[in-house]
């Protein structure tokens, strides 16, 4: 065990520079060899997404009314908290503005994930492996380590850059210029290095990589957040945001390049902190002193069904809350959705056609996708006992007095109610958005027993992983084809008329979409009926079966 | 007297690969079993089936007079099992993790169990990530001893342990064993088991090559010595059991079987003993010398074995 104690400055970080910094170009070497598919991976998906998404937008709107149809549906205060403000102004709502309202906070988000995750893996994960001691005791300097992660990551976002930048241009579509796209690169790498920066500073604060991503992915929430609320009420708050200054760069508007020489000036400044913060500890060690926990279990922890709470807990709170907010996102525009489906043909055509007001349509439609998100939480939560078995923790406890049945049906017990809770919570989120948006308080109960009617299809997907980790454990991967395949037939399906019997195959396409269809009770018990019976095959096939260990 | 394990021809494969051929074993109660064998040859194969997590592919297996498949959890508030390489939960402390399993076995006394943390040396409160591999080793065996089982089975227990933490364990086993309980003790050194084994056994190939108590195994046991005498030491060559001497510059190196070291030292004190260091042989070298290369490096021999 390291010493987790943090020390005062040692006087040898005074010495010169160079020396900390020796061996960093063959470090950043070695990270863009282990990361070469990563980075192009990240690089391509970014740029690549933004370059369909830019070519595709001559089709959907192909005159000038269409534009300001859709300007118009974008001012409400929901649509700009959510993308960002309109620089253009209605009239001359172009491509680039678009563009620069729509899409840039959704990969200046993805830009800014990237650099964290980059910069955590290289530094603060190396460091928990103890790969890091390995090269700390080569002749590598103090920052090198830091240096070389930032350098990648710096590669990484200026590749990003060139990259949006050239493909965005040479589209040749229309307001899409060079100028603009330049600055439309440049933004995104400066949201990236900045959350470089913030990553370096991350990583000093937990000993945990995992801790020190999910700190650089809140800052990154919070600047999302900031933005959010700077671009509907006090302006200054967006100033305080890495995202903020690339949408004030007011793209392929007035391309101003100011605002981000803030990102120039902020992030040597993080970077600084970082390092500085890196002297006051030991290799492997955090600032902040890992948590200690109880010497004795709790009289509830010691039970199976206490401990499969336990080991679950933070995985469904996690989703609860993910669940909640997307309900509240999707709640906020509730509200507008009446003038949206209106205006816009293609999304009139993905409701069912019933003649329910276009709020409840649209609610229907909205927690059938948050139910199918929700699936991925009851997959995630049912494979515990198979992640337990291949970590080899399930071995210890299957060898004291529980019976297997007894642990994995431990396990299902708290998927099965946590399935109810991660639907609900989303089903609160919009209800109560909703509710607030659309003046209409009924809609809480309405969308809750809405969102909860989706219960019985995430135990059916449940009952398939538990069905497969009794019999072959080693596909229960697959499972996520039936998420995929729900999304497509039941979601994409609406625009491309897939035939009845494809909805069928999907526990999703049984269950109506109240509140714009009547709730209909006997498929809900029939797939509970399903459910149960995967279920108790599954625990009476584990029952059967070896346990394997890690090899 | 009752047996506490009776093992009879049990057979289990993984593929192609049979990690178990025909094992025997018989364990007697109130005994330390030693359970020897290199690294792959079923030691843990055999561990997991007596607890009933592997089903046996043929042959029939008896503990503490159940069938450890059909009746694991009865059997189970009996036993108490320390596995090689512990896993343990990286979000609860080592504290949670022995009540959790100490209280699912039917329950453990909370003064011992604070007591065996203190005797070991383990600070309770530490979240189970941050454990080093010792430690997690550790929690292991607090969580078995802590309990009151009649049968141990233990699988290369003090892998991890420093040597001070296993004079700490053989004490901890000694006390169990006067308690009347039995305890299975695997591992692939045989000075371990030396210490504490009434009986061993040796296990190559997924079967058992040698049982009996020490004693009886005394011929395997073979002592490398090195001594500097004052006199050369080449009439050794002359005394039985004594195999590929070496005599250099006052210095004599030699292999003595077990039961002709002490005529051997004798001989060698009456040529005035400057300097003498002897080393146990390793169980790789002992099989080796009795089964002949090809059998030595076991598990490597017909590829992977899983454990």
């Amino acid at each position: 065990m390291t010493a987790t104690a943090t020390r005062p400055p040692a006087p040898a970080s005074t010495r010169s520079a160079t020396g900390s910094l020796t061996g960093a170009g063959a470090l950043a070497g070695l990270m863009l060899r282990r990361d070469r598919v990563r980075i192009v991976v990240w690089v391509g998906v970014i740029s690549g997404l933004s370059a369909i998404v830019a070519a595709a937008f001559p089709g959907l709107y192909p005159d000038e009314r269409d534009r300001q149809a859709l300007a118009q549906t974008m001012e409400s205060p929901a649509a700009v908290a959510m993308t960002g403000e309109n620089h253009a102004g209605i009239a001359d709502y172009t491509f680039g503005a678009i563009m620069g309202q729509q899409m840039l906070w959704a990969t200046a988000l993805a830009v800014g994930l990237m650099s964290v995750l980059l910069v955590v893996r290289h530094t603060r994960a190396e460091e928990a492996t103890g790969r890091a001691e390995l090269v700390r005791a080569a002749i590598v300097g103090r920052h090198a380590t830091t240096a070389a992660a930032l350098l990648v990551a710096t590669i990484a976002n200026a590749a990003t850059a060139v990259l949006l930048a050239v493909a965005l241009g040479a589209l040749g579509v229309d307001s899409l210029d060079w100028p603009g796209s330049v600055l439309y690169g440049a933004a995104h790498a400066a949201v990236g290095v900045t959350f470089a920066g913030v990553a370096v500073i991350a990583v000093q604060i937990t000993e945990y990589a995992r801790g020190a991503a999910g700190i650089g992915i809140g800052v990154l929430g919070v600047a999302y957040m900031l933005r959010a609320i700077g671009d509907v009420g006090p302006q200054a708050l967006s100033w305080l945001s890495p995202i903020g200054w690339a949408q004030a760069t007011e793209v392929y508007v007035t391309d101003r390049w100011w605002p981000l020489v803030i990102a120039l000036v902020v992030t040597p400044a993080l970077i600084a902190v970082g390092v500085a913060l890196s002297t006051r500890r030991d290799v492997g060690a955090g600032l902040r002193p890992p948590r200690r926990g109880r010497a004795t279990a709790s009289s509830s922890l010691a039970t199976p069904f206490g401990s499969a709470v336990r080991l679950q807990r933070a995985n469904l709170i996690g989703w609860m809350t993910a669940l909640f907010v997307l309900g509240v996102m999707y709640g906020s525009v509730l509200g507008e959705a009446d003038q949206w489906f209106a205006e816009i043909d293609v999304l009139g055509e993905m409701l069912p056609e019933t003649d329910v007001s276009i709020v409840e349509a649209f609610a229907g439609m909205v927690t059938m996708v948050m139910a199918i998100i929700a699936s991925a939480y009851a997959i995630i939560a049912a494979q515990k006992t198979r992640s337990e078995e291949t970590a080899g923790r399930a071995e210890p406890v299957l060898a004291t007095a529980l019976s297997r049945s007894r642990w994995v049906g431990s396990h299902v017990a708290v998927v099965l109610a946590g399935s109810g809770l991660v639907l609900a919570a989303g089903a609160l989120g919009l209800g109560l958005a909703g509710a607030a948006s659309t003046e209409d308080p009924g809609l809480v109960p309405r969308l809750l027993l809405a969102g909860v009617s989706y219960v019985p299809a995430l135990w059916t997907v449940a009952g398939v992983v538990v069905l497969l980790f009794g019999v072959v454990p080693r596909v229960i991967p697959l499972v996520w084809a039936l998420v995929a395949y729900s999304f497509l037939v039941l979601y994409l399906g609406a625009f491309l008329d897939f035939p009845g019997w494809m909805d069928n195959l999907s526990p999703f396409g049984h269950v109506a979409q109240y509140p714009a269809e009547d709730l209909l009770v006997t498929p809900l018990a029939a797939l509970t009926l399903l459910a149960a019976v995967l279920l108790a095959g599954g625990i009476a096939a584990f029952g059967r079966r070896d346990v394997q260990s890690p090899t | 007297m009752v047996q506490a394990i009776e093992v009879r021809e049990l057979e289990k494969s993984y593929g192609q690969v049979k990690a178990l051929d025909g094992l025997d074993l018989e364990v007697q109660r109130g005994e330390v079993h030693g359970f020897l064998g290199p690294n792959g040859a079923g030691k843990t194969t055999a561990i997991r089936i007596l607890l009933g997590l592997l089903r046996a592919d043929g042959g029939t297996a008896r503990v503490l007079g159940g069938d450890p498949w059909d009746d694991a959890v009865a059997l189970h508030r009996r036993m108490a099992y320390v596995p090689g390489d512990v896993e343990l939960w990286p979000n609860l402390s080592g504290g949670e993790a022995i009540d959790l399993l100490g209280r699912l076995r039917g329950g453990l006394d909370p003064a011992k169990r604070d007591r065996l943390c203190e005797r070991f040396d383990l600070d309770p409160t530490k979240k189970g990530r941050t454990y080093s591999k010792g430690n997690r080793q550790k929690v292991a065996l607090v969580a078995a001893l802590a309990g009151d089982a009649d049968l141990f089975l233990m699988d290369e227990p003090t892998a991890g342990l420093d040597p001070l933490m296993e004079a700490v364990f053989q004490d901890c086993i000694h006390e169990v064993r006067a308690a009347g309980a039995t305890v299975l003790l695997s591992s692939h050194i045989l000075a371990q088991v030396e210490v504490l084994a009434d009986q061993v056994s040796i296990i190559r190939l997924g079967r058992i090559v040698e049982t009996g108590t020490l004693s009886q195994l005394r011929h395997l046991t073979r002592t490398t010595v090195s001594a500097e005498t004052a006199r050369p030491a080449d009439s050794l060559r002359t005394l039985p059991g004594v195999h590929d001497l070496e005599v250099r510059d006052g210095r004599a190196r030699f292999d003595v079987d077990g039961e002709h070291l002490d005529a051997a030292i004798a001989q060698l004190s009456n040529l005035g003993i400057r300097a003498l260091t002897s080393h146990p042989p390793t169980l790789e070298q002992l099989l080796l010398r009795h089964y002949g290369d090809e059998h030595a490096d076991n598990g490597n021999r017909a590829g992977k074995t899983p454990r």
